[in-house]
């Protein structure tokens, strides 16, 4: 106690002595990025959101949709285990490696079907046999091919004409490699949202605001702070998934990394942009909760994150193409799959500093500082 | 009748002083109320001015009318010779100091940190360790705002204010939920600021507080100033200098305690009631004859010194009867 005492007192002795009234403060958009910057990696729980759960997530996608042997086709035999005709076709369906064949109950099959354990159900009938499966299903198609295939060639077909195969298994052309950059595209349009989304209103609901806007402060520069911050954390951000993708799954960047860097930039300015826009008036957190998810959801699932966006209907495609999710992860494609040049990907580009621009613009229009 | 236009205001409204501050015909109507209804206010350089009002007054919407922070639907604000809304603004926001009522710092940056933060956006002001000095924070330099005491994060708040070296300091509320040794070291600081030559207008529902720092108070009330002055002015028109406060066991009749020798007013709260009077040593030997003479018995008693607490509750007593 005696030493910190004394410890205090030598110190106020030091702030007393004259000269001291030099700032040693820095340009006000360095100190209130720096302060952005120390407010996150403080705050535990959003470390965890930005840096360790995009991992997590592409480790489980990766595993779950990983190409390893292709997987066999499953098979429901209808009928009961005594019928010889079922007997029959159980034993040439097995013979075959890439089938997976059970004798089933008629209702087992129809809930096997229609829960997808199997993708066909087949059934001895007379001397002929019948195939139930949904023609919707991709898997149920193939499934139909590869099970009528043998089991006409179980009576005696033969092929006409031989066929040579090679199988081939790229990385670059894998899952996971149309996976990572949709990830990567997601996670920046989530920390970009929630991360000035929520501290910012936030800070309304504190009156930080407030308080900032009785000082001298730029207005931009506060905002200005928040797209700075954000691109500090990007780097870290991306660098994480891709370095995990190329330890655990080989996954490799084709394009060049300054074309990388450069998409990184700009999307993370972007979607700062987006969380700003959102936050400019919102003063309860539920408010910019529902906004921001309003805003996210339709690009989670139109923008190609998990599969490519050119499946939804035409009449959408224009919509599409213009949501700032879309272009990002459409270049990240561009450079990281394909090894893309820039210059010829110059409209997702054009969307995208759109986007940025323009919603910096509205958001310090409209920007409710109390 | 006008309660701006109270005896106290106009016997004592100095002449020709420098004024930091002037604000007149001031309206603020939200959408269900009117907080502020014509307020005019005149803050002299050098002064510690109180608005001093119950919750609801209207104190918090005038001060942030007269920081620039909200837009008056009526009035004009004059602020060290400039208006709001030029190109001015910051220019001018240099030459003030905030502390807003609940403002919570962020949590997870350090006393110095902040400092350092709002010292930034100044282009001149006290070097952030001056500051941290002068709010007695030295010990707490390099911790989290989250961590401090209620007091603390005020001395912050009010360093925050401090740090460009203003020339007009605004504190809403400044110790309001403070213990009193919190509230001590506050008055302490701003007492200093005065003492250097600063202006500064504070808002408080501590009459106390009104009491201690101030040079002059004005009362407000529903959006109004309804009296002016000094404090002892202000205490000094109750007519009077000491309160009794007294219950009773059977009613006794109004005009029975005002007609008594020495009283100046009555006013009752529930069961308590208060009596203004001049001369205790005449009024409460008068008062005690007068509760045996009606057959009542003194259940409570209390005397004090009269305070703004009192002149205040005399105010709206007054108002409310006459509306």
């Amino acid at each position: 106690m005696t030493i910190s005492h004394t410890e205090s007192e030598r110190r106020k002795e030091e702030l007393i002595t004259p000269g001291g009234t030099k700032s040693e403060t820095l340009h006000p958009l360095v100190e209130l990025t720096t302060t952005r910057v120390r407010e996150f990696v403080r705050e535990k729980e959003a470390v965890f959101w930005v840096f360790v759960f995009p991992v997590l997530m592409t480790f489980a996608l990766g595993i779950a949709f990983r190409n390893t042997a292709p997987d066999k086709t499953l098979v429901a035999i209808e009928g009961s285990a005594v019928d010889s005709r079922v007997n029959e076709i159980a034993r040439v369906l097995s013979a075959a490696p890439e089938i997976n064949a059970t004798v089933l109950s008629a209702s087992e099959a129809a809930q096997a079907l229609r829960s997808g354990k199997v993708s066909i159900v087949v059934k001895p009938e007379n001397d002929a046999f019948e195939y139930r499966f949904d023609p919707t299903r991709p898997e149920s198609r193939s499934a139909r091919l590869i099970v009528d295939d043998v089991l006409q060639r179980g009576k005696g077909r033969t092929d006409p004409v031989k066929v040579g195969e090679e199988k081939v298994t790229e990385p670059g052309a894998r899952y996971v490699d149309f996976l990572v950059p949709g990830l990567i595209g997601m996670n920046m349009m989530g920390s970009g949202l929630w991360g000035l989304g929520f501290t910012i209103v936030i800070a309304r609901s504190r009156k930080i605001l407030k308080r900032f806007a009785a000082t001298p402060m730029r207005r931009s520069h506060y905002l200005l702070s928040f797209m700075l911050s954000r691109l500090v954390f990007l780097v870290l951000e991306v660098a994480a998934v891709i370095i995990f993708a190329w330890l655990v799954f080989d996954f490799t960047v084709r394009g060049s990394w300054l074309s990388l860097s450069l998409i990184t930039v700009l999307g993370g300015f972007t979607f700062s942009g987006v969380g700003l826009l959102v936050a400019a008036r919102p003063s309860t957190i539920e408010g910019v909760s529902g906004l921001m998810n309003f805003i996210m959801l339709p690009m989670w699932l139109l923008s190609g994150t998990f599969f490519s966006s050119e499946r939804f209907p035409q009449v959408l495609q224009p919509f599409i193409k213009a949501l700032p999710l879309t272009a990002l992860n459409t270049l990240l494609r561009a450079v990281m799959n394909e090894g893309a040049s820039l210059s010829s990907n110059w409209i997702p580009i054009a969307i995208l500093l759109a986007w940025c621009v323009i919603s910096f613009i509205v958001a310090l229009k409209i920007f409710k500082w109390q | 009748m006008s309660t701006q236009t109270s005896p106290v205001a106009s016997k004592f409204a100095p002449v020709s002083r420098p004024v930091a501050l002037r604000c007149s015909g001031l309206v603020k109507r939200f959408a269900d109320v009117t907080a502020v209804n014509g307020l005019d206010l005149e803050i002299f350089i050098g002064e510690c001015f109180g608005l001093l009002g119950p919750n609801g007054a209207g104190k918090t919407t005038t001060v942030e009318i007269l920081e620039g922070l909200t837009a008056a639907n009526e009035g004009t604000v004059e602020l060290l010779g400039q208006h709001w809304n030029t190109s001015a603004d910051r220019a001018l926001r240099e030459r003030i100091g905030v502390q807003l009522q609940e403002t919570q710092l962020p949590e997870k940056v350090t006393v110095v940190e902040a400092l350092r933060l709002f010292r930034s956006f100044y282009r001149r002001g006290h070097s952030v360790d001056e500051v941290i000095q002068t709010v007695a924070l030295e010990e707490k330099r390099n911790a989290r705002v989250g961590k401090l005491s209620g007091g603390q994060k005020q001395r912050l708040a009010v360093a925050c204010a401090l740090v460009s070296d203003p020339e007009l300091l605004f504190l809403d509320e400044p110790t309001t939920g403070l213990d009193p040794q919190a509230r001590l070291s506050l008055w302490d600081i701003v007492e200093k600021f005065r003492e250097r030559g600063g202006t500064i207008l504070l808002t408080t529902h501590y009459m106390e507080e009104a009491t201690r720092l101030c040079d002059r108070v004005a009362i407000m009330d529903h959006g109004k100033v309804i009296a002016l002055g000094t404090p002892a002015e202000l205490i000094e028109s109750l007519g009077a200098d000491q309160i009794i406060e007294f219950s009773v066991t059977n009613d006794l009749a109004d005009e029975s305690l005002t007609n008594l020798p020495a009283v100046n007013h009555l006013h009752k709260r529930g069961e308590v009631y208060a009596l203004t009077v001049a001369e205790i040593g005449i009024a409460l030997p008068a008062l005690l004859a007068e509760i045996k003479r009606q057959q009542s018995e003194l259940v409570t008693l209390t005397t004090h010194q009269a305070t703004l607490e009192d002149v205040f509750v005399s105010l709206t007593g007054r108002m409310l009867r006459e509306s």
